[in-house]
């Protein structure tokens, strides 16, 4: 085998759908994913740009608020295959659990992807979580 | 003013490639001067055998279980406690030039500092320290960095790209086009990791690195005290020095080392008697870690490979030798000789042909543990030339350097400062020397123990992919140099192998909680 999978998770206190309305934007990315420093979309195409410079054109494959789950395809060349998804899972709790997935070949960069989607879980938690909570019928308007 | 430390380490370097040693293939006047002067130590052990690990270990005192970095591609943590940082509290200028790696190299989110200090343009950053504090990155006011030929962001390759970008390409490049580590040939026997490399001396990374040595020396007050790492790239492979010096040694003079048996029968038979993934490895059917080529045979290695390996290795080690040698010019040209401590040493060895093999991985053998160690004190400390046999490690290194700047070893340094001789090791209990192994990636986890003591060196495995708990090494330094004849299961050392086994397992350090994560295989 030369791919490799990789899955990071994290549980927010933060109700599911708030989340999600997060991720399923796919421009505001760097603004969540340390070391992702801009993005640009176009239709289904996402360009990130990374910390080093190196600017890696996505494929948005999956966007579905239903699931609540975002599928993206990197299709630069030293992938052979890759394959990132986010899933959002309700826990009906008014919490929700954050599956971030990464199958990538070469395996190295399901590792090197892996270990970064788990700082970006991180940020999105402390983020959301920092949010100031606002009563209800503002949350609606 | 008080003295100075030039901390010298090299990448993957064997005991026995400076003459000082033993060895007489590379010509080494300037450590072996250095060894004439000072302390020679013929039994320094690094905690971990590769990178990371040992080099968190130089800089933090402490051993891999503790300091979290437990293998390549586990970065160690910005407020890690560091003796630079203790060493620049107390009023020394510090700085590290050249192969730092305390964090991962595979780095395309620019994540980690060293990977993107260089293009920032700041010699250092602001960050916590392990007491809270705030101050240069793990206590370096001065950081330039380089790694193994051109590839990367790291100052080396940007001033390569900068000033003479038709040379980034001659470089062999260590990793291949999935990242792994590179098994493409070259040379004249198509050797792993070697090729030609038409590169002028004076671009190489081992003449650049001294040069920014010097370079920051020079940007010194007179009457300063310093910390200075120069650590070098080489002689890790690939094993690619500049052509223009190939000249030094002809590989088809170069003898087989006396680890490497000439018939496969013999080699096989050795490996056989070891844990399961020693010959697993040879015949290709395991690569249990990132640090040898996936796609490499170590059974398809051939005595002319290793002698071509060999000759390169030592001509890499010729040039620190000369490298080192203007350094040391030029401090003595500064007037800071009789004040300036020098310590040698290296992060790990390298199999070099060893039983047939090449690179590294959880082979804990003389190979890759036995370590070039050279302590020449100050001239104005008036400590006697001597020979140490007492087993040290590079978890001695950091509270060495803070009994030369005469300020308390902190608390949590593990290791003790070296012995001046051995009646100073046998009065401060330098009995024994530990080193440990884990890995865990893309599915195989390998896990090693390792006591050196009374002659002995002792392994003990943890359950893992290949192994179930019951394995282990045991070897007589005297009459087995080279480790061919593995005792474990001698019935007549079974109380032998059961004492170091207890005084192994009463000497294990205070393991970090939780476990840092991997971030990238190296």
């Amino acid at each position: 085998m030369s791919g490799a999978s990789v899955r990071k998770e994290i549980r927010i206190h933060r109700r599911a759908a708030e989340v999600w309305d997060r991720i399923a934007d796919p421009g505001v990315i760097q603004d969540w994913f340390p070391g992702i420093v801009s993005s640009t979309v176009d239709g289904t195409t996402r360009v990130i740009t990374l910390g080093s410079g190196i600017a890696m054109p996505e494929e948005i494959i999956t966007q579905d608020p239903v699931l609540r789950r975002f599928q993206y395809r990197i299709t630069v060349g030293v992938f052979r295959n890759h394959l990132g998804t986010i899933d959002v899972i309700d826990l009906h709790d008014e919490t929700c659990l954050v599956v971030y997935s990464t199958d990538a070949d070469p395996r190295t960069m399901a590792l090197v992807i892996g270990a970064a989607t788990a700082e970006a879980l991180v940020e999105l938690r402390d983020q959301m979580e920092s949010t100031v909570d606002l009563p209800t019928q503002v949350k609606g308007s | 003013m008080g003295r100075k430390v030039l901390l010298v380490t090299t990448d993957q370097q064997r005991y026995d490639t400076l003459g000082c040693n033993g060895g007489a293939l590379a010509r080494t006047p300037v450590v072996d001067a250095l060894a004439s002067a000072g302390i020679r130590y013929e039994r320094a052990h690094p905690q971990s055998v590769v990178c990371m690990p040992s080099r968190s270990t130089i800089v933090t005192g402490q051993y891999p279980s503790t300091h979290g970095v437990w293998m390549n591609g586990v970065p160690l943590p910005a407020d890690a406690p560091s003796v630079a940082a203790v060493l620049q509290r107390a009023g020394y200028k510090t700085a590290l030039v050249g192969k730092a790696h305390f964090e991962p190299f595979l780095d395309p989110f620019a994540r980690f500092p060293e990977n993107s200090l260089a293009g920032s343009g700041r010699e250092t950053i602001l960050e916590p320290w392990a007491d809270g504090t705030i101050g240069p990155h793990r206590g370096f006011e001065h950081l330039e960095f380089a790694t193994h030929g051109a590839a990367g962001p790291l100052h080396y390759a940007r001033w390569l790209v900068e000033h003479h970008p038709e040379a980034v390409g001659m470089y062999y490049a260590p990793l291949d086009g999935s990242l792994e580590v590179n098994s493409a040939s070259g040379g004249d026997t198509d050797a792993p990791q070697v090729k030609h490399n038409p590169i002028p001396r004076d671009w190489y990374h081992t003449d650049w690195v001294a040069d920014r040595t010097i370079a920051w020396l020079d940007s010194l007050d007179t009457d300063a005290d310093w910390f200075c790492w120069m650590s070098f790239p080489d002689p890790h492979h690939p094993w690619d020095p500049p052509a223009s010096e190939m000249h030094r040694i002809d590989w088809r003079d170069v003898p087989l080392p006396a680890a490497y048996p000439e018939s496969a029968a013999d080699r096989e038979r050795i490996l056989d008697a070891k844990p399961r993934h020693w010959r697993q490895w040879y015949d290709g059917t395991l690569v249990s870690n990132y640090e040898a080529p996936k796609d490499w045979v170590p059974a398809t290695l051939t005595a002319d490979q290793v002698r071509e390996v060999n000759a390169r290795n030592a001509i890499e080690c010729e040039l620190i030798d000369e490298a080192l040698g203007r350094v040391l010019g030029h401090v003595a040209a500064r007037g800071w000789d009789a004040d300036t401590d020098v310590v040698f040493t290296t992060d790990h060895g390298e199999l070099q042909g060893d039983l047939g093999l090449l690179f590294k991985g959880p082979y804990h053998v003389d190979g890759l543990m036995r370590l070039p160690l050279i302590w020449r004190p100050a001239p104005s400390a008036n400590v006697t030339p001597a020979v140490v046999t007492a087993p040290v490690g590079l978890v001695d290194l950091a509270p060495t350097f803070c009994a030369i700047a005469g300020v308390d070893a902190p608390a949590w340094m593990q290791g003790s400062a070296l012995p001046a001789d051995d009646a100073d090791a046998d009065s401060r209990g330098f009995e024994r020397v530990l080193t440990e192994w884990d890995s865990e990636l893309f599915g195989v986890g390998v896990h090693l123990r390792t006591i050196t003591r009374d002659g002995w060196v002792c392994t003990t495995y943890a359950p893992g992919t290949v192994h179930d708990g019951t394995e282990g090494e045991l070897y007589r330094l005297d009459d087995d140099p080279h480790q061919f004849e593995n005792r474990w299961d001698h019935p007549s050392l079974r109380t032998l192998r059961d004492d170091l086994l207890a005084d192994l397992r009463a000497h294990q350090p205070a393991p970090r909680s939780p476990q840092l994560a991997v971030e990238a295989p190296v």
